[in-house]
């Protein structure tokens, strides 16, 4: 009998590739990049099994990083692309990268269409509220007021939020992280990994150079506590720099407000707990900001339901079992229905 | 039969004839198509050869009884090999009075017209523009006119259904066909058999039809037909013996495409986006899953070429199909595919334009959208069918091209063929030559962009392959590491390579045949795609009138078959009959420098071969 050794496991520098990392010096990428690697090391992923395909953008170099498959494709399309490699091969691990400009404004129907269908991938969405690669023009995220080269008077047109986008196409699974948050991002995106179906991951990311600062209401460490909430499956909505502060569903509004506890009467029971699986806080959830509202960190909503190119395959295998193992042939095919013969 | 077999022997002796043209006109509604396909049906059991063209307005239930509302359905058949739908019609069966108006004008003087008295009220009249009809004036006497109330005649028969008024209507169709039916000596069993099938879970419904039509041919049998009226027999053609079905272009590619993944030992991933006239592709290919053949209808056109090239990255054949504005809309994509050198084959099937233009009708305005409508130098491969028939052919050899060559491939097809049904003599597959594909799994000296030295392919990699991981995109490529270059004399050199790949398929392709006529002389007539019927018979006819005329016809548009300059310059003149305003002429005068003159025509139906034949006449002085 031969003794098959283990196949050592492999290090978060193992899933890197050999080409020159080419983003900004200090852009929040390179630390996306690191969990990344990071995670497939957490989750033993298969360098031959996985496969990153990504749009057009900063973002979008991502594969050329890493030592698995990639494709690097065209502005926006990544996801309907990913749609067409799930569909030959389900089996294969397939991650979606790209930016807010890709997948909220030129790809913003194809990332609408992969979510609903709920094709079996982890999609991660960038977003720096900005168009990086073309030299800093204000994006589909943009807060009301940006000014860029675009709009030198700021942007008057208002912003989608990438998680409330996806919850109205009908997402079964929702995350948001942030790019210097080493600690949870590896967790974030393991659970995208394990989810069934398509898996919705906001990441928010600093570009360093046309956007600096943009999130820093929120991500600075002094403001972080008292502005980031992290969604904990059973476990009550926290958050605050002594965590004395929670989320409480108001019924008369049919809304979430922020209460501290001790004040105004309220207990710790009061504080909502947070049910993954519940549609309606995870709509309410997504659609939080800053400084009304704690951004919501960490998995937001999943709710699993069968995949899309799962469905596609039980269908052909179907029909394929309802010819009893025989081979179906052109010749067959050819011959199908009407035929006569000449002598 | 028997009864209806010794009713035709007691009648007076039928006229026969080489071959007939008959249109079945109606509203978009009045199911004209059902009827034309199942005269088609009966036909081709009949013996005769035959070619059809259906002919359909863009809007699904236009208002009844308008001009842009008719549909019409015309039939060429005979006891002689047929090419076209034939160019004037010997009979035209006008349900009510906007059918007259449209198509009276392709029937030939002395040409039957059988309408429906019963559909010639003044209010239909008034919808098709007429002031007084045309029924009760002379401007039908240049023709025999058949009257007779189809409408009331079609309620009688159905009488005993216990149907409303305007359900016994609906028959009304399969009543004018048992009336053609027994002017041409068809059987009905095949219709009848075929309506007990489709409605087999409502046998009533399937019943009154019948009855429809059986009494239309008893009214052909028994009634006192005007003596203008005539019954015709129209004997089998020599047809090769064999198996044969009829087949439209929309089969022929859907199953040429399954069949060249068969050859290829690919599972197929069909991927579209509802357009006409390409919609019916997916149709055809949906049902075909045991064939492993999975289609995904995209969320757009963009979305459609982007999974295909998606399956094909991930190791299966991936395929798209649209129409001109979709394949507009695919055209980055494809830039993507030639640039990441993966198999990919784009049908397009013409159709008349710019922008939306005439979704349902013909053209083969796309010639130069297929060779050169991309950004940058980005080669591809062009193919076209130049009939039902050869699609199947056609889509075999687009699929060979794409993965021995590494190559998005574009089928060129049109409106006209993708509906016109042809008898086909059904091959054998075992006739055609397989092309497996091989994975690369190797890992050993493994470059993502290390050619083929014949075929300049690159090696084709299944993501899920270990050892061979591996990045691939739109930028510019090492020309053997595949990692991103800005390199100038490597973008030089890669872009020499992606066309001298493409270039290189000429040599892999058949030289250039000559249909007909000598291999050199005065006038050549040069054509590709759905031309080839008319064209063919055009220039047949010329021969036998003695004129100095040849035929090419060509398949692969790009490359161009090796020897093709060769042939052209061994003409006098060079006559290129296009449905466009003269595409691949001018490529055939930039490619090789010949006065290449064009015959076109974009009125969204085929050529006439009365218009070739004058065309070529007319060069010979006549």
């Amino acid at each position: 009998m031969n003794v098959q050794t283990p196949p050592a496991a492999l290090l978060p520098k193992d899933y890197a590739s050999d080409q020159e990392v080419r983003w900004c010096p200090g852009c929040g990428d390179y630390a996306i990049l690191k969990a990344v690697q990071k995670t497939l090391a957490d989750i033993e992923a298969d360098r031959a099994d996985t496969v990153f395909i990504s749009g057009i953008g900063c973002a979008a170099r991502f594969p050329y990083y890493m030592s698995t498959y990639g494709f690097h494709t065209i502005h926006g399309r990544a996801p309907a692309i990913a749609t067409g490699v799930k569909l030959a091969n389900p089996d294969l691990n397939v991650w979606v990268v790209g930016g807010d400009g890709d997948g909220l404004s030129i790809g913003g129907n194809h990332t609408m269409h992969a979510i609903r269908r709920n094709v079996n991938l982890n999609y991660l969405l960038f977003n720096n509220e900005i168009y990086g690669l073309t030299k800093g023009q204000y994006s589909p995220t943009s807060k009301l007021g940006t000014r860029s080269p675009s709009t030198p008077l700021g942007s008057v047109d208002n912003p989608v939020s990438a998680l409330s986008f996806a919850m109205g196409a009908s997402a079964r699974f929702i995350a948001r992280g942030i790019d210097r948050d080493q600690k949870r991002l590896p967790s974030i995106f393991a659970r995208a990994h394990a989810h069934t179906g398509c898996s919705f991951v906001e990441v928010i990311q600093n570009c360093i150079v046309y956007n600096d600062g943009v999130f820093e209401h929120f991500t600075e460490k002094e403001v972080a506590a008292d502005n980031q909430v992290w969604c904990e499956h059973g476990e009550p909505l926290r958050f605050g720099k002594e965590n004395e502060k929670g989320l409480r569903f108001d019924p008369k509004s049919f809304s979430l407000e922020v209460v501290t506890i001790g004040e105004d009467g309220v207990t710790e029971d009061d504080i909502q707990i947070h049910d993954e699986t519940n549609r309606t806080l995870g709509v309410m959830l997504a659609a939080m900001e800053p400084p009304a509202f704690p951004i919501a960190l960490g998995v937001i909503y999943c709710d699993p339901r069968p995949s899309y190119e799962g469905a596609v395959v039980a269908q052909n295998e179907q029909a394929k079992g309802r010819l009893d193992g025989k081979k179906p042939t052109i010749d067959a095919l050819l011959r199908a229905g009407h035929t006569w013969t000449v002598t | 039969m028997s009864t209806a077999t010794a009713a035709v022997q007691e009648a007076p002796p039928r006229q026969e004839r080489d071959s007939a043209v008959i249109r079945f006109a109606g509203d978009s509604g009045d199911g004209m198509q059902l009827t034309g396909s199942q005269f088609t049906a009966a036909t081709a059991l009949a013996g005769n050869d035959l070619a059809t063209f259906p002919d359909f307005p863009a809007e699904i239930r236009a208002p009844a009884g308008t001009t842009y509302g008719v549909s019409a359905f015309q039939i060429n058949f005979g006891a002689r090999n047929i090419q076209t739908s034939g160019d004037e019609l010997d009979a035209l069966v006008a349900m009510n009075p906007a059918a007259l108006k449209v198509n009276l004008e392709d029937v030939k003087p002395g040409g039957l017209v059988i309408v429906d008295t019963g559909a010639f009220t003044d209010k239909n009249l008034r919808k098709a523009g007429y002031e007084t009809s045309p029924l009760d004036d002379d401007s039908l006497s240049n023709y025999r006119v058949f009257k007779v109330d189809m409408s009331r005649l079609t309620v009688e028969s159905v009488k005993d259904f216990g149907l409303s008024n305007k359900e016994a209507l609906r028959s009304k169709n399969l009543w004018s066909l048992g009336l053609v039916y027994w002017l041409f000596g068809r059987s009905r069993a095949q219709t009848v058999d075929w309506l007990k099938a489709k409605f087999a879970k409502r046998p009533e419904i399937a019943a009154s039809n019948i009855a429809a039509l059986n009494a239309g041919h008893a009214f052909g049998e028994t009634a006192e037909l005007p003596s203008e009226v005539d019954a015709v027999m129209i004997p089998p053609a020599e047809i090769e013996p064999g198996t044969y079905r009829t087949l439209t272009g929309t089969e022929g590619i859907a199953w040429g495409l399954v069949a060249g993944a068969h050859l290829a030992e690919l599972p197929m991933v069909f991927c579209g986006y509802p357009i006409t006239p390409a919609s019916a592709l997916l149709h055809t290919l949906a049902p075909l899953k045991a064939y492993d053949v999975t289609t995904f209808q995209a969320e757009d056109e963009i979305a459609a070429v982007c999974a295909a090239m998606g399956a094909s990255y991930a190791g299966s054949l991936g395929i798209t199909a649209s129409s001109g504005p979709g394949v507009a809309l695919k055209t980055e994509a494809l830039g993507l595919a030639i640039a990441t050198e993966l198999p990919l084959v784009i049908v397009n099937v013409q159709r008349g334009g710019p922008s939306t233009g005439l979704p349902t009708k013909t053209e083969q305005s796309d010639l130069f959208q297929a060779v050169w409508g991309r950004n940058a130098d980005s080669p591809v491969a062009v193919v076209a069918a130049n009939s039902p028939g050869d699609c199947f052919p056609t889509a075999i050899e687009a699929v060979r091209l794409a993965t021995k060559y590494m190559t998005p491939v574009i089928l060129l097809t049109d409106g006209y063929i993708a509906n016109a049904a042809e008898p086909w003599k059904i091959p054998d597959f075992a006739d055609f030559e397989p092309f497996p594909v091989t994975h690369r799994t190797d890992p050993e000296g493994f470059q993502p962009y290390l050619r083929d030295e014949k075929t300049l392919a690159r090696p084709w990699v299944k993501p899920g392959t270990p050892g061979l991981e591996h990045r691939i995109g739109g930028i510019e490529k090492d020309y053997n590491s595949g990692n991103i270059s800005y390199d100038a004399d490597n973008h030089q050199r890669m872009t020499d390579t992606r066309a001298a790949k493409i270039d290189g398929i000429a040599n892999d392709i058949p030289e250039q045949k000559i249909e007909q006529g000598p291999d050199k002389g005065a006038l050549l007539v040069v054509g590709w795609g759905s031309t080839f019927g008319p064209i063919s018979r055009a220039v047949a006819h010329c021969l036998e009138d003695g004129m100095d005329v040849a035929q090419v016809h060509l398949r692969h548009i790009w490359p161009l078959p090796r020897n093709l300059g060769q042939v052209l310059k061994s003409y006098d003149r060079v006559l290129v009959p296009e449905m466009n305003t003269g595409q691949l002429k001018t490529l055939l005068r930039a490619q090789y420098l010949v006065d290449a003159e064009g015959l076109n025509k974009v009125s969204g139906k085929p050529f006439k071969i009365s218009e070739i034949e004058a065309a070529i006449a007319e060069r010979f002085g006549r």
